[in-house]
């Protein structure tokens, strides 16, 4: 037992005593130097805080340099991470198309046999003709609410022709001069159109008031208009062609007025689209 | 004579690569947290001067480890000298090994490494826990641990692949 003890006592010694070649302190020195660092750093030793802040000062300059491969391998990493998000949702999207796709193959044949079912009942109107027309006058009156469009019977303009603001009906032609028209506007007194109310299919008349909104009249379901219902022509009397958006409901608890907020702002108008509709000649 | 310079300035970069991977890797920091890998961690410093400590002593010296060391303890906020001792009581491990080894093996070294940085964590927790009142969390230390070991063996045959045809090669050419 007693060489073997020896061996290790031998072995233990040269470990921490022995000094390489290169080697300025032994392993024993340096331990101590640490404990010392440890020992003086918990009691807060002005010296080690020296020693601390400026290691910190070379650490952190020089950490930020050496992560720089990390970082790039980190942003290596995320960018292809990202490349297979994006194929997985282009996938995704892709299945989502073909859904869409035959949707939209559905919603062409409801079109087709919408049309076809309108021309049976000779209720099938298109769009024949289309001016654009500049607004050049919007003056209103207490009399009469309607602004003048520079288009007139040179262009082909007729009376009782469609106003069109976008997509939102703003009233009829009244009157045709050679180069200018009349355009009576729906909130004119003297506007009544026949309209439908969506949701629930409400036959009724839109009246203008001579002020900014319009009110619904002369039906027999008023407690089935329901406020922000959507006011679209109803197309009877074959003048304007069926579902074109007028406004919304706005009903007020403290009235019985039907009131009706108009999508196009008539006293903005710049431009608008006069057109006329004709029957279908496809039977 | 420029071919001459040349050479003999990458013989020395060669020599300093341990020295430089040792400096790297602790004000690196590799967390692979990025990577989305919740459990796996492991401690490259360890293997490095291990390895060196026990095979190439002069490659890396003390002083350095030292150093390096202090700088460990800055990057992960440790209480400064507290990485060095366990740096240092790594070597010492290695060095006893180095003086009664005489058949190397790769295994025998291995299982070495595994009970000195299972004594080094255990002291490094102790310490941590009992004197500077650290809170840390015990499974993830078993798990650096345990990959520390594992990464040694690999580690360990790049090590050997490097110093063997690389830097012998280059001192030979």
């Amino acid at each position: 037992m007693e060489p073997s003890r020896d061996d290790f006592v031998i072995a233990l010694r040269s470990a921490f005593l022995k000094k390489g070649t290169q080697q300025r302190f032994s392993l024993l020195s340096l331990i101590f130097f640490s404990i010392v660092f440890l020992i003086l750093g918990s009691f807060n030793f002005k010296i080690i805080n020296y020693v601390k802040a400026g290691i910190k000062e070379v650490v952190y300059r020089s950490s930020f340099i050496v992560s720089v491969p990390e970082n790039l391998l980190k942003d290596s990493y995320l960018t292809i991470q990202n490349h297979k998000k994006l194929y997985k949702e282009n996938e995704k999207i892709k299945s989502e198309l073909e859904i869409l796709k035959a949707k939209d193959l559905l919603n062409e044949f409801i079109i087709s046999e919408n049309q076809r079912l309108k021309n049976i009942v000779d209720d099938h109107l298109v769009k024949s003709d289309t001016i654009i027309a500049k607004v050049l006058s919007d003056k209103s009156s207490p009399y009469l609410r309607s602004i003048i469009i520079n288009k007139g019977s040179k262009h082909k303009v007729n009376l009782g022709m469609v106003v069109i603001d976008g997509e939102y009906l703003v009233g009829k032609i009244v009157e045709v001069n050679y180069s200018s028209s009349r355009v009576l506007l729906l909130s004119d007194l003297n506007s009544k159109i026949p309209v439908i109310v969506e949701p629930n299919t409400v036959i009724s008349i839109l009246s203008g008031t001579g002020k900014d909104y319009g009110v619904i009249q002369y039906s027999k379901k008023y407690e089935d208009i329901k406020n922000e219902s959507v006011i679209y022509t109803s197309g009877a009397g074959s003048l304007f062609k069926a579902g074109i958006p007028i406004g919304r409901m706005n009903i007020n608890n403290l009235s019985d007025e039907k009131k009706v907020d108009f999508f196009s702002d008539f006293s903005q108008l710049k431009f608008v689209k006069v057109v006329s509709f004709k029957k279908s000649e496809n039977k | 004579m420029t071919g001459l310079r040349n050479k003999n300035f990458i013989r020395i970069i060669l020599l300093k690569v341990p020295v430089i991977l040792l400096f790297v890797s602790v004000l690196n920091d590799y967390d692979f947290n990025y990577s989305g890998l919740k459990y796996f961690s492991f401690n490259f410093s360890y293997i490095l001067i291990f390895y060196y400590s026990l095979k190439k002593t002069e490659s890396l010296g003390y002083t350095y480890i030292f150093i390096a060391g202090l700088f460990n303890d800055v990057v992960i906020g440790t209480p400064i000298g507290l990485s060095s001792l366990m740096y240092l009581i790594l070597c010492v491990a290695a060095s006893y090994l180095r003086n009664i080894t005489l058949r190397p093996s790769l295994l025998k070294d291995g299982i070495f490494f595994l009970l000195t940085i299972l004594i080094i964590n255990s002291l490094l927790f102790l310490s941590l826990k009992f004197i500077f009142n650290y809170e840390l969390n015990y499974f993830d230390q078993i798990i650096n641990m345990v990959f520390t070991f594992l990464f040694y063996f690999l580690f360990s045959n790049l090590f050997n692949f490097f110093e063997n045809y690389v830097v012998r090669n280059n001192n030979a050419g």
